[in-house]
């Protein structure tokens, strides 16, 4: 019996932290590739702590929703979860490289598979693009478009910029955009000056980040100009300093999130059947043709 | 049959008296009948099926072995058929734990309990479920009832909706939606915590099965089935204060400077201030450390709590930092009524109570007009109750 499980921040003030969650693991369990699907958080219940004992299965893959390699993942979820002998060189990873390790969790003494994070992996450079579709609206879009990916900077975690700029080159590299750029909240290049990076008048913003909450909610829009204050409100596309911004709050949410979780599993030795392309078909953005 | 008289006799000799609910006809289902020969197919001459008061196995041949008392027969597929359909309780009641329910622990222990199966005879159960055997988890109500083919069907609802008829509640099916159902209280107010006992009412799953009543419960109160099973098997694993404190890092790794060696009062005062009952339906096991027991109560939940949770974590940061200031004294004058003024509205912010204060009630220290004059006369411009700085230096 193969048995997934997702986690989480999830938050003790912001019910919208843990909806991608519950999203993406619903999306999965849609596609009948798990026996079971189960959810753990650092901050709602069931807890890290004891997401394991309320699973059944003997192939266990654990995937964390964060976006980069760090402190949960390298050492939160570990040690909550009881991973025996857990060692970040487990990963043997650069920073973006992080994959499995096969380890026995204490609390079920059970092996567990446990996955590197969503956001490093190159499936996550599809679901940027894909949220920039949806934000527009436009399964094309690229021409005339310049797009942003912003998240923290070095100062709360050097991979977190890492991932950022891994996502950025990648999608650089494809031609698609006439402009990608990689902004950050604490260091330069500032979202707060994002005409100023861009050429393009239309510039989609996405923000690495899982869930809406205050960085993508308050943050990111009062910086960024698109409102003086978060409560007002702003368009999507809101024009700043001449510069269409089409915001695509947290990536996180974009439901082909649920693909990202899935290859991590599918990396890690899930048997998936059609789940990949199943997910990739239902959550497409119509082509408008 | 050879003696109908005497063996009504004897049946009739085992009737429960009168006023015991009747057990219910029950039909045995082709599903049943079927899962009855797959299991057969798997064994070896010798090594029956087990039911209530019955037993069968497969013979040398094609046949099967029936066994009920001390007298064995060997039988066809047809015989065998009316064999279990007469006692199509004790087949369905095997069926229904044995394949519908399966092995997994915590799920099969729950169901098995609701309805006693490891107490109770299947006729004492049916009779019972015929009726409906209802269960209380937190604030749940749970009713559990049989069809006729044996099958298990239960009624999930909020205790304060027992008794309303289904069709004035707002109906679900599908486990899942449950998340929605405890993400905020009556209020319309994010609940951080599960299991505080500020559950909604208005809805009901009336109709599920064995396996997606454990999912609602699971989904509603999570891991709560896990741990109470645990706890039943004598295997729980309580985690105490001190050692969850110490595990704590990051933003958090503060709280452990909180424990000075100087005694446990103040998670006395974090126990009673989160868990008690009235804030929290688990029934904390966690003590200050595996030697030293705290002095609140832990609460009567069904169901256990087996380390802080991390409501309590994050609020523990918070009191690590106040409570590592220093009192001073400060003074200025209130009245004897104005003191009992603030005490009220400590009790009415702590128990929850201020929006049933009413508006004109002023007799109620903490009646918001009360509480407006007492802050209207005693602040300075500042806020600083009775016009007292909080640091000295700032006169
Ligand atoms: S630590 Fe206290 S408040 Fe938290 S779940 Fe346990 S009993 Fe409830």
């Amino acid at each position: 019996m193969q048995s997934l499980v997702i986690v989480a921040h999830g938050s003790h003030l912001n019910p919208e932290s843990s909806a991608p969650t519950y999203d993406h693991a619903d999306t999965i369990r849609a596609t009948g590739a798990f026996d079971e699907v189960r959810t753990g958080f650092w901050k709602e219940e069931p807890h890290f702590r004891e997401v394991l004992r309320t699973v059944e299965g003997d192939e266990v893959y654990v995937v964390p929703l964060f976006i980069s390699e760090g402190y949960f993942t390298e050492q939160v979820i570990p040690r909550e979860l009881r991973l025996a002998g857990w060692d970040v060189s487990e990963w043997d990873s650069d920073g973006l490289s992080a994959d499995q390790a096969t380890l026995v969790a204490e609390d079920i003494d059970r092996e567990v598979h446990y996955c590197g994070p969503v956001g490093t992996h190159r499936a996550m450079t599809d679901v940027i693009v894909r949220r920039a579709e949806s934000v527009t609206n436009d399964a094309d879009v690229g021409e005339g478009f310049g797009l942003a990916v912003v998240g923290h900077g070095t100062e709360r975690n050097e991979n977190s910029a890492k991932a950022i700029e891994y996502h950025a080159d990648r999608i650089a590299e494809r031609d698609r955009f006439d402009e990608v750029k990689a902004l950050y909240m604490d260091e330069e290049p500032e979202v707060d000056d994002l005409p100023e990076h861009f050429e393009s008048d239309d510039v989609v913003l996405v923000p690495l980040f899982i869930a809406d909450g205050y960085h993508t909610q308050e943050d990111i829009p009062e910086d960024v100009g698109l409102c003086e204050d978060h409560t007002e409100g702003y368009d999507v596309p809101e024009t700043v300093d001449g510069t269409r911004i089409w915001y695509a709050g947290a990536v996180g949410t974009e439901p082909l999130m649920a693909d990202v979780v899935l290859e991590r599993a599918a990396d890690a030795g899930a048997d998936l059947g059609t789940a990949l392309d199943d997910v990739r078909e239902t959550t497409r953005v119509a082509t408008g043709d | 049959m050879s003696d109908p008289t005497s063996a009504e006799a004897d049946a009739a000799d085992d009737e429960p008296a009168e006023d015991a609910p009747a057990v219910p006809d029950v039909e045995l289902p082709s599903e049943a009948f079927d899962a009855v020969l797959d299991a057969l197919a798997d064994r070896e001459p010798g090594k029956p099926v087990r039911f209530e008061g019955f037993s069968a196995a497969p013979d040398e041949g094609d046949g099967y072995v029936f066994a009920a008392g001390d007298r064995p027969k060997t039988m066809g597929e047809g015989e065998l058929h009316e064999a279990l359909a007469e006692r199509a309780a004790a087949v369905t009641d095997w069926y229904v734990f044995e394949r519908v329910v399966g092995e997994f622990g915590p799920r099969r222990a729950f169901l098995r309990w609701i309805e006693d199966a490891d107490g109770e005879t299947v006729a004492t159960r049916y009779a019972a479920l015929a009726e409906g055997i209802e269960r209380a988890w937190g604030e749940l109500r749970i009713t559990a009832t049989v069809t006729d083919r044996g099958e298990r069907r239960y009624d999930v609802r909020h205790a304060d909706d027992a008794g309303v008829p289904v069709d004035e509640l707002d109906a679900y099916e599908d486990p899942l939606d449950a998340r929605d159902l405890v993400t905020f209280d009556e209020q319309g107010r994010y609940r951080p915590l599960k299991t505080a006992p500020s559950l909604a009412g208005g809805w009901a799953f009336p109709d599920l099965g064995p396996r997606d009543l454990y999912e609602t419960v699971e989904t509603i109160y999570p891991a709560t089935v896990a741990n109470w099973h645990r706890e039943r098997e004598g295997e729980l694993d309580v985690t105490h204060w001190r050692e969850t404190m110490e595990r704590q890092s990051g933003i958090y790794g503060v709280v452990k400077t909180w424990d000075r060696g100087e005694g446990y009062e103040h998670v006395n005062w974090v126990a009673e201030a989160c868990c008690d009952d009235s804030q929290c339906l688990k029934r904390r096991e966690w003590q200050y450390d595996d030697e030293t027991d705290l002095d609140v109560d832990g609460g009567d939940g069904a169901f256990p709590c087996r380390e802080p949770c991390s409501v309590v974590v994050s609020a523990a940061r918070k009191w690590t930092r106040l409570e590592s200031e220093q009192p001073r004294t400060y003074e200025f004058d209130l009245t004897p009524s104005e003191k009992e003024q603030v005490e009220a509205i400590i009790d009415a912010v702590a128990d929850g109570r201020t929006d049933e204060i009413r508006e004109a009630d002023t007799k109620e220290g903490a009646n918001r007009y009360r509480t407006r004059f007492l802050r209207a006369k005693l602040f300075d411009d500042e806020g600083n109750l009775g016009g007292v700085p909080t640091e000295p230096d700032e006169e």
